[in-house]
């Protein structure tokens, strides 16, 4: 499939702190991509080079078929953007903005508009002063899905939405996505949003991707969790290769196992005669999690 | 709860956090008297020169409106005199203290964390008040030392730095009042500089309009007024301070009562909804700008036609004076004519209005700044708006704002002072003229603070106040300090032609245009080159 936007080997410096160290990120096109990482590890300023903002030291971008620094007028009449923190103009109303912003990307979708606004449950005749976050989010949110763009860029747009308004935005996001096709690029914290709504996912972390692919893909690359029930206590699980965290309690065990020893593992079960047998993929959290630690692990050991 | 519980911990973080900047202004504005009473002193070195100095500028209407009157016309009572200007500065600064400490922190819900600490209700606004006005008494002690120290009266040197301090006092309680106004900080210090605004047109009205030796009653309705009624080095009226610290007592308990009745953040005048969808009209980056700076264009417009009226009559009254005075006529008469002396007073009222005009080209300019660090130009530059029509969308405001503003200004004064003489035709194209060649000046301040926005933003703000600063201290004080032509021809306002009555030289104004227009692209260019937002 065609790629919508691909960088390779993005790197940015702010003074002394290293942003972005040899990011890569690809985008198809009609996917729902999930970019997850830790605070500071370069989301958002992989989002501001591709939004043209920020120029990258070095690495290479393509946008639609553009540059986004030397395009980036032509290239943003297709996308619209949503912030992790929106900031409004303190005396515009909402509806102001949301009409102002729609006008300036070149065309609004009022039905959908209006449609997004009672879903949303929000109030367009308030001042920008006068909405808490969530409802400043919303305001981003509606501006943005009723445009009518190819490709939404969202940077942890959910950020202060009560669970029920998170509900909604995952229906909108999936509608977006089976109605017309369009792509997003969506960073986030919240891992079952993602798992939820994207086919594929990048984890980021200290600027560079360590992990791409389908939450599928990912999956095979890491460790199932094995609880069985056996006839007789296992014998030389400890030895396999591949088999983490054991547990043996009887004949009751527990353990991790690489997927690829998968079947080695299973084996070595069914020779010791298998009663019951769950067998739990990683979570995405799980995958995060073993990123995000090996981090912690490689900084305690800097130390 | 002990509804001030927490001031002494608040009022140390007012200090933490103004750790540089108030001992600055207390520091630089205490400074002032001095500076001007040295060099008032290496100028007119006996006391009979400096009384006949003074007794010469008795009736000068320029002076009587930008100072007041000379109550006094020994070297302290002179020196009061000249600087009272900085007592206006003082009150506006304490002002923006104290909303900088209440208002703003309540917008940016800071106000809201702190409060939720033991920390009682109007803590916030006592400690707001008590760091100002303690800063203020400060500042009165280092004025009245730096005054003994040019050899000037104990009594007098206390009696005007209490006079300035009391002043500082007064403004720093509107300052209190105002901020329980609105929600907006913005609108907060609107209403604060126009009641400033409003106080030192008082003054001036009053002491231009009255008899003898005194000013008229309409003086006393100002506090800038009273202020001047200490009549320091003179005959000292330190009864002045009791209203003035009656009217301290009355302003902030008024604040505090407005303060017990309304929630945290919210204003007592209630916000107003908005339309639900945007006018046809509001779809472009000019028509966003526009709503952004509207109520700036109308506020300064309006204030500068105000401005114009007070100097128009002024020029009037200065050419009543004048015929009164057949030794002033006849030299105004060989220097060109009984017009000589109002086109004086219309020059110099208006080059004291370009500088007054240039904070808001400056503040103007620095809007692309509140917005980028606020965040809010990002969602306009990833449309397919660009940099540069972004940019100009909000120069446009600080190129064509003042010239607005001083047009009005100067059609004013025109019609005013022809309607007095007889002949608005003649006058109205002269006021205007006389507005307008400011501009080119106003412009390089302008272009200056671009520039910085382009290649230094972080810096911006306060490089581009501080050239404002410079321009001020050269145009105000520089001649009375006798600094030397070189110096005072760094800012570009010491070269605008002196109209009506001198030669209008074009040269000058071309070179500034020159200059403002290059600052202004350099600043342009390096806005397209570089990232966005930097906060």
């Amino acid at each position: 499939m065609e790629n919508i936007l691909t960088a390779s080997g993005l790197r940015k410096h702010f003074g002394s702190t290293r942003a972005l160290d040899g990011l890569d990120l690809e985008v198809r096109r009609g996917e729902v991509h999930g970019f997850l990482g830790p605070n500071g590890a370069g989301k958002t300023t992989t989002i501001r080079i591709l939004l043209g903002l920020l120029k990258a030291d070095a690495g290479t971008v393509r946008l639609f078929d553009g540059d986004p620094w030397n395009d980036a007028t032509t290239l943003h009449r297709r996308l619209a953007y949503v912030p992790g923190d929106v900031t409004l103009w303190p005396n515009l109303s909402g509806g102001e903005v949301i009409d102002l912003l729609g006008r300036l990307r070149g065309g609004l979708d009022d039905t959908r508009k209006n449609e997004l606004l009672e879903r949303f449950d929000l109030d367009p005749k308030k001042k920008g002063r006068a909405y808490s976050k969530g409802n400043r989010q919303k305001v981003g949110l509606v501006a943005a899905l009723a445009s009518n763009v190819e490709l939404l860029l969202l940077d942890e747009p959910t950020s202060g939405l009560d669970p029920l308004m998170e509900e909604v935005f995952r229906q909108v996001v999936a509608e977006e996505q089976a109605r017309d096709g369009r792509t997003v690029l969506l960073s986030s914290h919240i891992l079952s949003e993602v798992e939820a709504l994207c086919d594929r996912v990048s984890i980021v972390r200290d600027g560079r991707t360590v992990e791409t692919g389908t939450l599928t893909e990912l999956r095979h690359l890491t460790r199932t969790t094995i609880t069985a029930e056996l006839a007789s206590p296992p014998d030389g699980l400890a030895d396999l290769p591949g088999v983490h965290e054991l547990q043996v309690d009887g004949t009751q065990v527990r353990f991790e196992v690489d997927t690829p020893e998968l079947d080695a593992a299973l084996r070595q079960l069914t020779a010791a005669g298998v009663r019951g047998l769950v067998s739990r993929p990683p979570t995405l959290e799980e995958l995060f999690l073993r990123h995000y630690k090996t981090g912690e692990v490689k900084a305690e050991v800097a130390r | 709860m002990n509804t001030l519980a927490g001031t002494g911990a608040l009022v140390r973080l007012i200090l933490r956090r103004d750790r540089v900047l108030m001992p600055l202004w207390v520091v630089l504005m205490a400074l002032v008297p001095m500076f001007l009473g040295s060099s008032i002193k290496q100028l007119y070195p006996t006391a009979a020169a400096v009384s006949e100095y003074a007794r010469e500028n008795l009736g000068n209407s320029t002076f009587i409106v930008l100072y007041g009157r000379i109550y006094d016309t020994s070297l302290g009572g002179v020196t009061f005199w000249r600087a009272s200007s900085g007592m206006l500065i003082i009150g506006i600064i304490s002002m923006l203290v104290v909303i900088r400490h209440t208002r703003v922190e309540e917008e940016a819900g800071r106000r809201e964390l702190v409060g939720s600490a033991v920390v009682g209700r109007h803590a916030g606004l006592a400690a707001a008040l008590v760091a100002t006005i303690g800063a203020n008494l400060v500042l009165a002690v280092l004025l009245a030392l730096g005054l003994t120290g040019l050899g000037l009266p104990a009594g007098g040197s206390f009696a005007a730095g209490l006079a300035w301090a009391a002043t500082g006092g007064i403004f720093a309680a509107v300052g209190a009042l105002v901020a329980q106004l609105t929600e907006g900080a913005g609108a907060a210090r609107g209403v604060g500089v126009t009641v400033a605004g409003a106080a030192f047109l008082l003054r001036a009205a009053g002491d231009v309009a009255g008899e003898g030796a005194d000013p008229s009653w309409v003086s006393w309705l100002s506090p800038l007024g009273w202020m001047s009624q200490m009549r320091a080095f003179g005959q000292q009226r330190w009864w002045v301070l009791v209203p003035a610290v009656a009217l301290i007592a009355l302003l902030v308990a008024v604040a505090f009562a407005l303060q017990a009745r309304r929630d945290v953040g919210a204003g007592l005048l209630p916000p107003r909804l908005g339309p639900a969808e945007a006018a046809a009209g509001l779809r472009s980056p000019l028509a966003l700008a526009w709503r952004l700076h509207r109520g700036g264009l109308i506020g300064w417009t309006a204030g500068f036609a105000v401005l114009g009226a007070v100097f128009g009559g002024v020029a009037k009254s200065a050419q009543d004076m004048l015929a009164g005075n057949q030794q002033l006529m006849e030299i105004f008469e060989r220097m060109g004519g009984e017009s000589a002396l109002s086109d004086v007073v219309i020059a110099g009222t208006m080059g004291v209005s370009a500088l007054i005009v240039s904070g808001y080209a400056v503040q103007a300019t620095l809007r692309m700044r509140t917005e980028e660090a606020a965040l809010r130009s990002e969602p306009v530059l990833v449309t397919r708006v660009g940099r540069i029509s972004w940019a100009l969308s909000h120069l446009v405001f600080a190129i064509f704002g003042p010239l607005v503003a001083m047009a009005a200004e100067g059609l004013v004064t025109g019609l005013v002072y022809g309607a007095s003489v007889g002949d608005p035709g003649r006058e109205i194209p002269r006021g205007l003229a006389a507005a307008l060649v400011q501009l080119p000046a106003v412009w390089v301040l302008a272009g200056l603070t671009t520039a910085l926005f382009g290649l230094r933003p972080r810096l911006a703000p306060a490089v581009g106040w501080a050239g404002l600063g410079v321009c001020l201290f050269l145009g105000l004080i520089g001649a009375a300090v006798q600094l030397s032509q070189a110096v005072l021809d760094v800012s570009p306002f010491t070269h605008i032609p002196k109209i009506p009555g001198g030669d209008l030289a074009v040269v000058p104004l071309v070179v500034l245009i020159v200059i403002a227009g290059a600052l202004l692209a350099l600043g342009l260019a390096a806005f397209r080159r570089r990232d966005v937002p930097v906060v």
